[in-house]
């Protein structure tokens, strides 16, 4: 079952047209990669996706559930990570997980007995106990991909989480939530950084909110650098 | 909804409130000190303002201060309600309300723990008020103490679910300063948590009126009538339906399709 489909989706602000005519899925165990420079609509997206608000027009299904019509089973089958950092600073990090665990139904001992799993795939499992205003922003999105994984999603968004990390924290990240695809996670993977792409990834480029080109990253650039074609596609080619 | 998620659910926000509001200690002192001080310095100087007049549910004559405190407890649930209803804007803008919106449970249920949550974590403060009131020779019958837990669980619910409606239709955080000193102060002055009725009634009709109307004054006597155990119908009438539909207005505020947080460009 695919793990995501959006169908014809468009959505707008007042005058501002923010998504117009999007389409885009994403196959199980998949990692999709949603590309597009700042202010393409990426989380506008990824906001109507988790439901925080509902689309104009438009469908999307989460693994068959529409996220309007049908949102609990597709939000529990939802992990995500948030452009924006979700933590609570002044919380620790294992009281993050806790409260996290609870929100997807999770008693407090099976979502400590995950949290620690979970860190300590990441590397962070020695801070649980720390503030998480002690941590540096690179170990923050590790708690966060963490977090976004303790009620075991099948399919996992991040959303722009690597924007503010040095290389060897990105590089880290993206590492780990690669390989969580072979182990059947979905991933939809948004950013603005060509250097995250992979050329056998599944590529969407989104510029001004709709969709210039969906395939195979490779297909993409052929022949050019991937920078080149995305230069291209949106319209800052020299 | 599975009931055994719901209530993991409900447990977790209420911890998480109640970690928050004890780490806050400024407020938590706050909390406290701002009652104490109205009752200390302010009613003393009132002591003889309600003359030898018998105000239900008092059977006596009675000093200005025990006449204050249900006022003041009533400020205690309004201050605490608006100040967490400044917490979801601020959990809004840090992006933390975002993990509790995109939880696998109904909004209406989600926002519902969270005011459940915020009316527990102020009920402790409010009874250590109630305690050191006694030394202001404020010293309601001993079962009062018990009589009054309902009373201030709906007036808070009321309240908060006041401050969350606010919340929805508030945009950034800084407008929050401006819609509390247009809310907390008109609601709390013009009720009947500072003089009863009849005395604004004197002053200014127009006045006794808009107290009359407000749901603060009904919430003030429903935990006065509860303190001295007796139940005031028209009050908790008004109370409960207050809430119901302050909660209404929170939950379509915060409905993914509807209410300004629909219209609201990604932050």
């Amino acid at each position: 079952m695919t793990a995501l489909v959006i169908d014809n989706l468009s959505h707008g602000f007042g005058a501002r047209q923010a998504l117009s005519q999007v389409n885009l899925s994403v196959e199980p165990g998949s990692f999709t990669v949603l590309l597009g420079p700042n202010g393409a609509g990426k989380t506008t997206l990824v906001s109507l996706v988790t439901g925080l608000y509902n689309a104009q027009q438009g469908d999307i299904r989460i693994f068959d559930h529409s996220i309007r019509r049908n949102p609990l089973p597709a939000l529990a089958s939802l992990g995500v990570v948030f452009q924006m950092p979700t933590l609570d600073l002044d919380m620790s990090v294992e009281q993050n997980m806790a409260y996290h665990g609870s929100l997807h139904g999770l008693s407090r001992r099976e979502a400590n007995e995950r949290a620690g799993e979970e860190l300590d795939r990441l590397g962070v499992g020695d801070r649980s106990r720390d503030k998480v205003r002690s941590l540096s922003g690179g170990m923050r999105r590790r708690v966060e991909i963490a977090r976004a994984l303790l009620h075991r999603p099948k399919f996992l968004i991040v959303d722009e989480a690597t924007a503010g990390l040095d290389v060897a924290g990105r590089q880290l990240l993206l590492k780990h939530v690669r390989s969580l695809c072979s182990e059947g996670l979905s991933v939809l993977w948004a950013t603005h950084m060509l250097e995250e792409v992979d050329p056998a990834d599944q590529l969407f480029v989104l510029h001004k909110g709709q969709v210039r080109w969906a395939g195979q990253a490779r297909e993409l650039a052929s022949g050019r650098t991937l920078e080149a074609a995305f230069l291209n596609l949106t319209g800052h080619a020299s | 909804m599975k009931m055994r998620y719901a209530m993991h659910a409900l447990a977790g926000i209420m911890r998480r409130e109640m970690l928050r509001f004890i780490g806050q200690q400024g407020r938590f002192a706050a909390a406290i000190v701002r009652p104490l001080v109205w009752l200390g310095i302010f009613a003393v100087g009132f002591r003889s303002v309600l003359g030898l007049s018998i105000i239900p549910p008092y059977e006596t004559y009675i000093l200005y201060e025990v006449y204050i405190v249900p006022g003041l407890v009533g400020m205690m649930l309004l201050f605490h309600g608006m100040q967490n209803s400044l917490s979801m804007v601020y959990d809004r803008e840090m992006g933390s309300m975002r993990v509790l919106l995109t939880a696998p449970l109904p909004r209406w249920w989600l926002l519902g723990a969270r005011l459940l949550a915020n009316t527990v974590t102020v009920l402790p403060i409010v009874y250590l008020f109630l305690l050191l009131a006694r030394f202001w020779d404020v010293r309601p019958p001993a079962f009062g103490y018990g009589a009054v837990l309902p009373a201030l669980i709906l007036s808070g619910l009321m309240l908060g679910a006041f401050g969350l409606a606010l919340s929805s239709f508030i945009r950034q955080l800084e407008n929050f300063a401006g819609v509390m000193n247009f809310v907390i102060f008109p609601m709390f002055f013009a009720s009947t948590a500072l003089y009863p009725l009849w005395r604004l009634d004197e002053v200014s009709p127009t006045l006794a009126a808009i107290a009359w109307a407000n749901p603060f004054s009904h919430a003030v006597e429903l935990i006065r009538f509860a303190l001295y155990l007796q139940f005031e119908p028209m009050a908790f009438a008004i109370c409960a339906l207050a809430s119901a539909v302050f909660f209404g207005f929170a939950v379509w505020g915060y409905d993914p399709g509807q209410g300004f947080w629909a219209r609201r460009a990604p932050e």
